[in-house]
């Protein structure tokens, strides 16, 4: 990220260190991660520790200081998920991805999280990729769904 | 802003005491020589809550809580109770779970031990490596000295306390918070000419002496000062000892 | 955008943006509507949409197409709402882009498809009218009588919709709609006919309790923000939802975002507040752009910012998006969020009402308790009061979902009983399997046995009986529900999501979470139980925030009313519903096999053998419970002991 392409995010918040969690989402929106000389930059300018910025980053999961994959897979582990089967549904995909929860695919193609809960209970279990929310899934349907954004 | 300090009465354990309005409740009792164990509290730094161990019961108003006092702020009239029941099988729990991040701590085992807990259940935490999370080192670090090199990290079982991207740039090797661990797991070594704060591997040299040769403290955390205080560059050219002499 | 810039000055504006709603609700001409809430989206509601879109312009027909939010039975959807002008509404259940299709195709024709009705509607009741509003209806009902009405309707029939009341009704992206239901009037009268005491008094006479899950008398935490030291105030409204399988407050945001405005900007005038900040999950995309949307109509019309309706009251709202965390939905926590800290929460002794965000006076509500505010104002207290029980007035909206026939969303008066919501309002028990518990309160909750079913939804009656009413969460389990695996769940959920602050709450889940892991592995040991109840005591008593406060309900409830499934883990290493994968087997019934070697090839770890013709075997020692071909078998023969 450019400084002027940071000055805008930062414009946008009024250079307030009170809105660092909105400036740091959008710096994930845009970038994918947060990228530590961002966030040196975010610091100096709003005027706070690297270390305030660093704690927001690991404390929120909505943040990620590694790079996500391109598509962006969540399965729903909420209760009502849980019950009608999301462990095996994530599992599944585990194995097919070859990655574990939380994980990005080496070709960084797929990152794998988990969620809870997205409000779709009465549809579980569910999987929302890049923002589209998949619902009464089971096994076969989560594993071929993957296929269609390979 | 307030010229006048007001008193407030309460009670501690049936007997009755007095403080400042608004003071917290547990240095007040240390005071009065109430024994309640503590292991985040330290007056030089903002109360937390974090270790859950002085927690005594407090009754105001006719309603009875648990609080900690570390961070509860005396009013008159309430009537604190520092070893009821409640508390000392609260108290117990919470020193198992922390024996099992440090079990090695003489001080919490000897806490442990005044209330009937000899070791604790729970597997041990490898990983912790005598840390108890009580967040005195962050603290120091940021409100007394200012450097701001370490904070907590992540959140839940996975917290931990470590400098910003495992980089120790922001460390000025102070040793505030080798000092401030009450479980005594950051380790400050000096071989030669450097100084390690061994928990966050931070390596700095040492400025030697103008007069003795000596090297007394990290050439890093000397410009530091210089910089905060903006003093002059030739501030720390002579250690403590022969700027003393020096008078 | 919808409405073009016209500033609305006072009554007569008001009027008549509330014709111009009129006129979208009930157009002249055809109308459909797709209930576009994200669960209708996550059930392919967009792709119907845009299949009758596609329909309408290819056959060039005269029909507006519109979308709404989720009128509750979520079960059905896609749902699509049809208004014939003249007829009855119908809504079409378990749509398609095929069956859309072939409905337009029906409409034109002037037929219509009787199967796929869910139900038909010939009035609508609105709070803000003394009548309701029937619609005009000519000669007969023409083959309609076979959809039943709404209020027939096994799933609608009980319920009683405030918090809802707009929901699945209008566009939320229209606030000429929200206007034409009565929205914004109410506003109107407070501005212009109420001192702040009198709503005050108001809202505390009516009995309104947090819908967030505290349950604290709403009314008496106003006064107080009202009476404390301070001239700068703030009103919050608390969209952090986070209770897994609890979803009201995004339906309230995606299907009527202006009631949470109006009510918000009600209890900012009775209490003194000119600054108001919505904190929503960011896991809800299409709620935080639907309240975005609103926020900025209700600016245009000058229903939010300087001089509201002429009033001299000014109010502006800014969107705060959650960052993933669970516990920034406790109230300090989120005030910490909001300040740009991290979501830990704050010592209690200081009243958030007094010192909240930076340090002033900052009263914070949820969603559905501000949603609730104008029908309160509008109908006034005592018609509140008299919804409801003793301690509990008014309804509540509870997300039915689990192994229940009818999944949704639904508003009951409380008092009601799980046995009612269970077997009237969500249809019973799916596949005839036994009902075993309803988990209610989300983490903070526990579990009800059927012992209990007789129990009314009430704050307090819930609370005793060892869960809470939370946020409205009910999970119903079954017979095929391992309770420790509940336990085990929602202990692994709240290890996660603890802040980490407090000893009590950061280990006493983590070694809840381990006791519960080694029980469903087989590795459980007597005097597990007895030490869960003394980690769950403490963890309990000594945590500073609800969330390490209740953090031990779903274990200790579960321990109280289901010990002998623990028991049975931990002494016969067995799992009673069959499944905690280290306690059950998977088998292949050689009288039910077909050979058809499905299993086998799906198989991850090449576990099943079996030649053509003769019934399959799943080597045991390379199974990995995954549950596979349980699945894909196509007669069943798969069975787990």
């Amino acid at each position: 990220m450019t400084s002027a392409q940071l000055e805008k995010i930062l414009k946008r918040h009024d250079h307030q260190s009170s809105n660092v969690l909105a400036i740091l989402q959008d710096i994930q929106a845009s970038e994918n991660y947060l990228p530590r000389k961002t966030l040196d930059e975010v610091a100096e300018k709003l005027n706070i520790s690297l270390a305030r910025i660093y704690k927001l980053a690991t404390f929120y999961r909505a943040l990620s200081l590694t790079p996500k994959g391109r598509h962006l897979v969540n399965v729903c582990m909420g209760t009502a998920c849980h019950v009608r089967g999301a462990r095996m549904v994530l599992e599944r995909l585990e194995r097919d991805l070859g990655v574990q929860e939380g994980g990005t695919t080496q070709d960084l193609n797929f990152s794998l999280d988990t969620v809870r809960c997205v409000g779709c209970c009465s549809l579980g279990p569910v999987v929302v990729i890049d923002g589209e929310i998949y619902g009464r899934l089971n096994q076969e349907k989560a594993s071929k769904l993957l296929k269609d954004y390979s | 802003m307030m010229s006048e300090k007001e008193l407030v009465r309460f009670q501690i354990d049936g007997l009755e005491v007095e403080a400042e309005k608004g003071q917290m409740l547990l240095p007040v009792a240390l005071e009065y020589g109430f024994e309640i164990p503590h292991l985040c509290y330290h007056e030089a730094v903002s109360p937390y809550g974090a270790c859950r161990l002085c927690l005594v019961e407090v009754t105001k108003r006719g309603r009875t809580r648990m609080t900690t006092s570390c961070n509860y702020p005396v009013d008159a009239g309430i009537e604190v109770a520092t070893a009821t029941e409640n508390v000392l099988r609260a108290r117990r729990m919470m020193l198992e779970l922390i024996l099992a991040r440090a079990p090695h701590s003489e001080r919490i085992l000897a806490m442990a031990r005044s209330v009937g807990v000899e070791g604790t259940r729970f597997p041990i935490i490898e990983e912790a490596e005598d840390c108890i999370l009580c967040g005195l080192c962050e603290r120091v670090c940021r409100e007394v000295v200012g450097a701001n090199a370490i904070t907590f990290v992540n959140r839940g079982d996975k917290r931990e306390v470590t400098p910003p991207f495992w980089d120790p740039i922001a460390c000025i090797a102070c040793g505030a918070c080798v000092y401030i661990c009450p479980t005594d797991c950051i380790k400050m070594e000096e071989r030669g000419d450097e100084r390690t704060i061994v928990r966050w591997k931070r390596t700095l040299k040492m400025q030697p002496c103008k007069s003795c040769g000596k090297p007394f403290a990290p050439l890093f955390q000397l410009n530091w000062i210089i910089d905060q205080v903006q003093l002059p560059k030739d501030f720390f050219e002579l250690c403590p000892v022969c700027r003393k002499q020096k008078k | 955008m919808k409405g073009e810039g016209m500033r609305v000055r006072g009554l007569d504006d008001l009027i008549k943006l509330r014709e111009k709603g009129l006129k979208r609700l009930y157009p002249d001409k055809i109308k459909m509507t797709v209930e576009m809430a994200t669960c209708g989206i996550s059930a392919g509601a967009h792709h119907v949409y845009e299949a009758i879109k596609d329909r309408i312009r290819e056959r060039k027909l005269d029909i507006t197409l519109a979308k709404s939010g989720c009128i509750g039975f979520c079960q059905r959807e896609p749902l699509v709402d049809v208004w014939i002008p003249g007829k009855p509404r119908i809504i079409y259940q378990e749509m398609t882009p095929e069956k859309g299709v072939e409905l337009i195709d029906l409409i034109a024709k002037g037929d219509l498809q009787k199967e796929w009705g869910l139900c038909r509607t010939e009035e609508e009741v609105i709070f803000f009218e003394d009548e309701p509003r029937r619609y005009t209806i000519e000669s007969g009902l023409e083959g309609r009588e076979d959809i039943s009405l709404y209020q027939d309707v096994e799933f609608y029939k009980k319920q009683f919709k405030i918090a809802l009341r707009n929901c699945g009704y209008i566009d939320p992206e229209s606030i000429d709609e929200y206007t034409a239901r009565g929205g914004y009037f109410t506003l109107h009268k407070v501005l212009h006919e109420m001192k702040p005491d009198e709503i005050i008094n108001e809202v505390k006479r009516s009995g309104l309790r947090g819908r967030g899950g505290a349950g604290f008398l709403t009314g008496r935490k106003w006064e107080s923000c009202q009476k404390a030291r301070g001239d700068r105030k703030y009103v919050v409204c608390n969209a952090d939802e986070g209770d897994p399988g609890a979803y009201m407050d995004r339906s309230v945001l995606e299907g009527d975002p202006h009631s949470v405005l109006e009510g918000m900007i009600i209890g900012a005038y009775a209490i003194g507040a000119h600054e108001g900040y919505i904190y929503v999950r960011n896991e809800y995309p299409l709620a935080v752009k639907n309240i975005g949307v609103a926020i900025k109509q209700a600016e245009e019309k000058g229903l939010l910012g300087k001089d509201i309706l002429g009033s001299g009251f000014d109010f502006t709202v800014k969107i705060n998006k959650g960052g993933g965390a669970f516990v920034a939905g406790e109230s300090t926590a989120l005030m910490a969020s909001i300040e740009g800290y991290v979501a830990e929460p704050r010592a209690k002794h200081i009243h958030t009402v007094e010192s909240g965000l930076w340090d002033r006076p900052t009263n914070l509500n949820n969603v559905e308790t501000w949603a609730n505010v104008p029908v309160i104002i509008e109908k006034g207290a005592d018609w509140f009061s008299k919804i409801g029980t003793e301690g509990s007035k008014g309804t509540k909206i509870f997300s039915l979902v689990g192994k229940i026939n009818n999944t949704g969303l639904i508003e009951v008066p409380m008092g009601m009983t799980l046995r009612e919501i269970v077997y009237e309002i969500g249809g019973g028990i799916p596949d005839g399997k036994r009902f075993k518990a309803v988990q209610t309160g989300g983490p903070s909750g526990g579990c009800i046995p059927e012992a209990l079913l007789d129990l009314p939804v009430d704050f307090d009656a819930l609370t005793e009986a060892g869960s809470m009413m939370g946020s409205g969460g009910m999970i119903v389990m079954d017979e095929s529900t391992c309770m420790v695996d509940v336990a085990k769940y929602f202990t692994d959920f709240l290890k996660d999501e603890s802040c980490g602050k407090c000893t009590s709450c950061r280990d006493g889940t983590l070694r809840m979470y381990e006791i519960l892991d080694r029980i469903t592995k087989g590795e459980g040991k007597e005097g597990d139980i007895e030490l869960l109840e003394e980690i769950g005591w403490a963890t309990t008593e000594a945590s500073l925030c609800a969330l390490g406060g209740t953090a031990a309900n779903p274990v200790l409830s579960t321990i109280r009313y289901f010990r002998d499934e623990y028991e049975a883990h931990i002494r016969d290493k067995r799992c009673p519903a069959g499944v905690c994968p280290a306690l059950i087997t998977y088998t292949i019934d050689p009288e039910a096999c077909i050979a058809c070697g499905k299993c086998k090839k799906e198989c991850p770890t090449k576990a099943i053998t079996g030649k053509k013709k003769v019934p399959h075997e799943i080597d045991q020692a390379k199974c990995i419970k995954c549950g596979t071909c349980k699945e894909v078998c196509p007669v069943d023969a798969v069975k787990v002991k």
